[in-house]
């Protein structure tokens, strides 16, 4: 089982990868909106990397919940 | 008639990643043509291209590129170069009223790389896997609507789509909304990007391509016996073209004049050009009367020429129908000899050459013309570049015909320069 840190890093090298956005900036407390500037297609993409990277299965109503880093990585760690 | 000048150019082709690379391989009659050597080539029956000299990638941030169909890559690259040659800044206050600001920029195909690649992530790995970009990446007038975003235009975003008479027809409509008083500045031109296996077999089962796989440089040979149809090129070109009052009131470089443009349909057939060079001719006459010239100020010709068996000769007798006896005096080149057919791309890419040609007073070669056609109507500079007058007036025609029986020809002078 991953630890928080792990799921952590591994997300904002995908948020990296998708978005831009430097890896450190990825932290738990950051909105992905509102911090990191991530629009709604780029969440859709984040959305579908954590399935393949992870082995979750993230609903769309779930989606629509994760709006912070924090929530994602509870999301993967309850799921996975 | 309100003027139109052109006051920025910006290009990125087989030949050079922009336009000075790229008019200097021009005149030295560079060959961009080369063997696809990659995998998926192997089963497809023509495996040579003019893919672009300069990767986007190596020019566009990764992040951004993930959102851009490769069209829309370059035609930014190219707009860019244009928009700056022009004077103008990016992400800042502009001498030009974003309301007056419009874009006219063409693909004859659209994000074909993203429709297909998009394809292959849903049959391979389902639906999920599809990229929610896919739809602003695939529409045609995606590169327009980017180029927009990149200038700050609010006048208009058109996306005209004529196959390959695609971006000589944005020009051409470019030049309306400046007379017709709707914009002062319109932001034009062309793209392609369809460099893939689909296109290249589809092509080739109109016979439409040159099969000269052992001899890639040698495939483009407009007007030569030996040739066997067109090589697909991918590139972008964009032209900045502006009311010629605008244009002195910001003390702008003016790098020529459209003075004029003609448009016809063919009325015939999809895809085989009208025998007779009716349409085409009509295009020419109608460019030289809107234009306010007589045939013997056309002293250059940017032709179609496509390099396939039929087409060539029709254009030439088209050519020798509209212009007449005049017709002994103006020098005929075709760049697609080195560039490749950039469809979509190719009237803009090529108009900046005629633009060029016009400015530097030398028409560059059609290569591979080692056996040209017995008795050819046309004066065409045979593989080495060519002067044209050294003092006076210049005009030129810049032809582009598309699969629909589109046929649209563009006058360019030196004037105001």
């Amino acid at each position: 089982m991953a630890t928080t840190e792990e799921i952590r890093a591994q997300l904002a090298e995908l948020v990296n990868d998708v978005a831009g956005v430097p890896v450190e900036d990825v932290q738990l407390d950051k909105s992905f909106v509102d911090d990191l500037d991530v629009d709604s297609l780029a969440m859709v993409e984040i959305i579908v990397g954590c399935e393949e990277k992870f082995g979750v299965t993230i609903p769309d109503e779930e989606s629509k919940n994760l709006k912070t880093v924090g929530d994602a990585v509870a999301y993967i760690e309850q799921h996975s | 008639m309100t003027e139109v000048v052109i006051t920025g150019m910006g290009a990125t082709t087989p030949i050079g990643g922009d336009l000075p690379s790229t008019w200097e391989a021009m005149l030295a009659g560079t060959s961009g043509v080369v063997a696809l050597t990659q995998e998926w080539a192997e089963p497809l029956g023509v495996r040579i291209a003019a893919t672009l000299k300069v990767d986007p990638s190596e020019v566009i941030d990764r992040v951004k590129a993930r959102r851009l169909d490769r069209s829309a890559q370059i035609a930014l690259i190219a707009a860019e170069e244009a928009w700056k040659q022009a004077g103008y800044g990016l992400g800042e206050d502009n001498d030009v009223d974003p309301d007056r600001l419009a874009v006219a920029l063409s693909s004859g195909i659209g994000g074909l790389h993203s429709i297909l690649d998009n394809w292959d992530n849903y049959r391979d790995k389902g639906p999920r896997r599809v990229s929610p970009f896919t739809i602003p990446m695939l529409m045609a007038n995606a590169p327009a609507a980017n180029v927009g975003l990149l200038v700050g235009a609010q006048a208009a975003i058109q996306a005209h789509v004529s196959a390959c008479a695609s971006s000589n027809e944005a020009v051409s409509l470019a030049v309306d909304q400046i007379r017709l008083g709707r914009a002062d500045v319109v932001v034009a031109g062309g793209t392609e990007a369809t460099i893939h296996a689909l296109p290249l077999a589809a092509f080739n089962q109109m016979h439409a391509l040159s099969r000269r796989n052992d001899d890639p440089e040698g495939a483009s040979r407009p007007w030569d016996k030996g040739r066997d149809g067109f090589v697909m090129g991918e590139g972008a070109g964009v032209l900045v073209l502006e009311s010629l009052e605008h244009a002195k009131a910001r003390g702008a470089t003016i790098y020529g004049t459209v003075a004029g443009a003609g448009i016809s349909a063919d009325n015939h057939d999809m895809v085989q050009p009208e025998p007779t060079g009716r349409g085409q001719a009509s295009a020419m006459a109608k460019a030289l009367r809107e234009s306010g010239l007589e045939p013997s100020d056309i002293k250059h010709i940017n032709a179609h020429g496509t390099s396939t068996p039929q087409g060539d000769l029709t254009e030439a007798g088209s050519i020798r129908r509209a212009l007449g006896d005049a017709t002994d005096d103006v020098i005929v080149t075709s760049t697609k000899s080195m560039i490749g057919h950039l469809l979509g791309g190719a009237g803009a890419v090529e108009l900046i050459a005629s633009v060029m040609a016009l400015r530097d007073r030398m028409v560059p070669p059609t290569i591979n013309l080692t056996d040209p056609e017995e008795d050819l109507p046309i004066n065409v500079a045979a593989n080495v570049k060519t002067p044209l007058p050294a003092a006076g007036d210049l005009a030129a025609i810049n032809n582009s015909f598309g699969f629909g029986g589109h046929n649209v020809a563009v006058a360019v002078t030196n004037a105001n320069t």
